[in-house]
């Protein structure tokens, strides 16, 4: 039973990528100042959403590990495997933001790279989870968890500056596409669509990714755990 | 709970601003008998602003450009080994042990670590500035007072993160390496915010009008300081 519904789920997944990027190449018209190059959008600006969704899976996460690290340390510990997953999967989706991006500028900016707010505060908050991971590495234990924990609280205080770059900012990366200027924006329904499912598809991709790590993490701690109990068993 | 009744006046617990002023003197008592901190900051920062002068051997327009960054880099690299130094020194004897089983809280301890920090700091900028002058033949063209703004500002938000992260990371097993890996990071916004000030004010163009980085550099000094102060407590009782 468990087989067959991780292999539905994984149908579907990929199903939709593939609908995804039917639409994104084939489905959707070019865009009529950049050309086929604008196609980059339909998976930077997902990517770029949802790794909001991630740092803040992060962030709900780290902040029940400190709510119930003393009292409910078997809790703690589960929020933590989701806190560590939804940094990695985080990290995963920022940096396919921070690499399409310099693609798509090249041609269209003539520039790979440039330090307008919006570039840099989101190579900060890159750095920032990349950092959180490095903290993971260099400590051991409950101890860990705690630190990696208030250390995700601030990361997490970058997410609004990145958020309001572009609105408070005259930058050189495009203003805001959704919930900016009314006259911006997409207009044509087609692109709607492509960029809809793009969303959908990578969502689900990336929370799909976020589960079998969870998974993946909850066995390891349980395998930490017998190991230690077997250690003190045989004293 | 019953009160004591042996003394005359009943036990009280000490105010926030006592507790703060009683480890505020001990940190600059020790500072004051061996001037580890500030030798060695003052003496690391000269040595980068030398650096980067023969390195880049700039021009008094180019001076102008670069010269804010400099500043702020040179001040960075030089808190991040007295930062460690500062809990380094508390973990000897296990005197932070000590301290954790004191009824006052973390709080009063960091932000007194906070402003005995912040009073080096400044006094290692305050004998550096003039040096960095000379060297770099400066003279600043935009409004000058607003320097005394921006570069407390910019020495708050680096040495409040900093002493958090320093407590953060002296937990850890490779204490002095993790420091600068998790603070830069957490920095960079201020330090844009410090370089693009002091730009700003050196060159005296009129691109930053309202002083939108001044703000920024405000705004970022009262979040990150609230949260590191709400937060302290928890890294001080992590175990």
């Amino acid at each position: 039973m468990k087989k067959l519904l991780s292999a539905v789920v994984a149908i579907g997944v990929i199903a939709l990528m593939a609908w995804g990027f039917y639409q994104a190449i084939y489905a959707a018209p070019a865009d009529a100042a950049q050309g086929e190059v604008g196609r980059i959008f339909y998976y930077h600006v997902p990517h770029g959403m949802l790794c909001y969704l991630f740092f803040t899976v992060n962030f709900v996460a780290s902040v029940l590990v400190l709510a119930w690290r003393r009292n409910f340390p078997a809790r703690a510990l589960a929020a933590d495997a989701w806190a560590l997953s939804g940094a990695q999967v985080g990290v995963v989706f920022c940096s396919v933001v921070l690499v399409t991006g310099p693609i798509w500028g090249r041609p269209v900016w003539g520039i790979w790279w440039t330090w307008d707010a919006r570039l840099t505060t989101t190579l900060v908050l890159w750095l920032i989870y990349v950092s959180y991971l490095l903290v993971r590495r260099f400590a051991v234990g409950s101890e860990m968890q705690t630190l990696a924990a208030v250390l995700a609280v601030f990361g997490a205080l970058d997410m609004p500056i990145n958020y309001l770059a572009n609105r408070l900012w005259r930058t050189q990366h495009p203003s805001p596409v959704f919930g900016g200027d009314p006259d911006a924006g997409i207009k044509d329904p087609r692109m709607l669509h492509a960029f809809g499912w793009n969303v959908l598809a990578w969502a689900v991709w990336g929370i799909a990714l976020l589960v079998i790590r969870v998974i993946v993490e909850r066995r390891a701690q349980r395998i930490a755990g017998s190991e230690a109990e077997a250690a003190l068993a045989a004293d | 709970m019953t009160t004591p009744t042996t003394g005359q006046t009943e036990l009280q617990e000490p105010s926030w601003s006592k507790l703060v002023f009683a480890h505020l003197q001990k940190d600059l008592r020790i500072e004051w008998r061996s001037r580890e901190a500030i030798n060695s900051m003052l003496f690391f920062a000269l040595l980068v602003v030398v650096l980067f002068s023969m390195a880049f051997d700039p021009t008094a327009d180019a001076s102008r450009e670069i010269a804010g960054g400099v500043l702020c880099v040179a001040t960075l690299f030089a808190s991040v080994s007295a930062l460690n130094q500062a809990w380094a020194r508390e973990i000897r004897h296990q005197v932070l042990d000590a301290l954790r089983m004191t009824p006052s809280g973390g709080s009063p301890m960091f932000f007194a670590k906070v402003l005995s920090n912040f009073l080096f700091v400044s006094i290692v900028q305050v004998i550096l500035g003039p040096i960095f002058f000379i060297m770099y033949n400066l003279h600043p063209l935009g409004e000058a007072w607003l320097l005394a703004v921006v570069i407390p500002l910019g020495t708050w938000a680096l040495v409040a993160n900093g002493t958090f992260f320093a407590a953060l990371s002296i937990r850890s097993r490779n204490r002095e390496l993790l420091l600068p890996l998790i603070l830069f990071p957490i920095f960079l916004p201020a330090l844009l915010a410090m370089v693009m000030a002091v730009k700003t004010i050196l060159t005296g163009d009129s691109g930053d009008p309202t002083h939108l980085w001044i703000k920024l550099l405000g705004g970022y000094d009262i979040i990150f300081t609230t949260v590191s102060l709400l937060l302290f407590g928890t890294v001080l009782e992590a175990e």
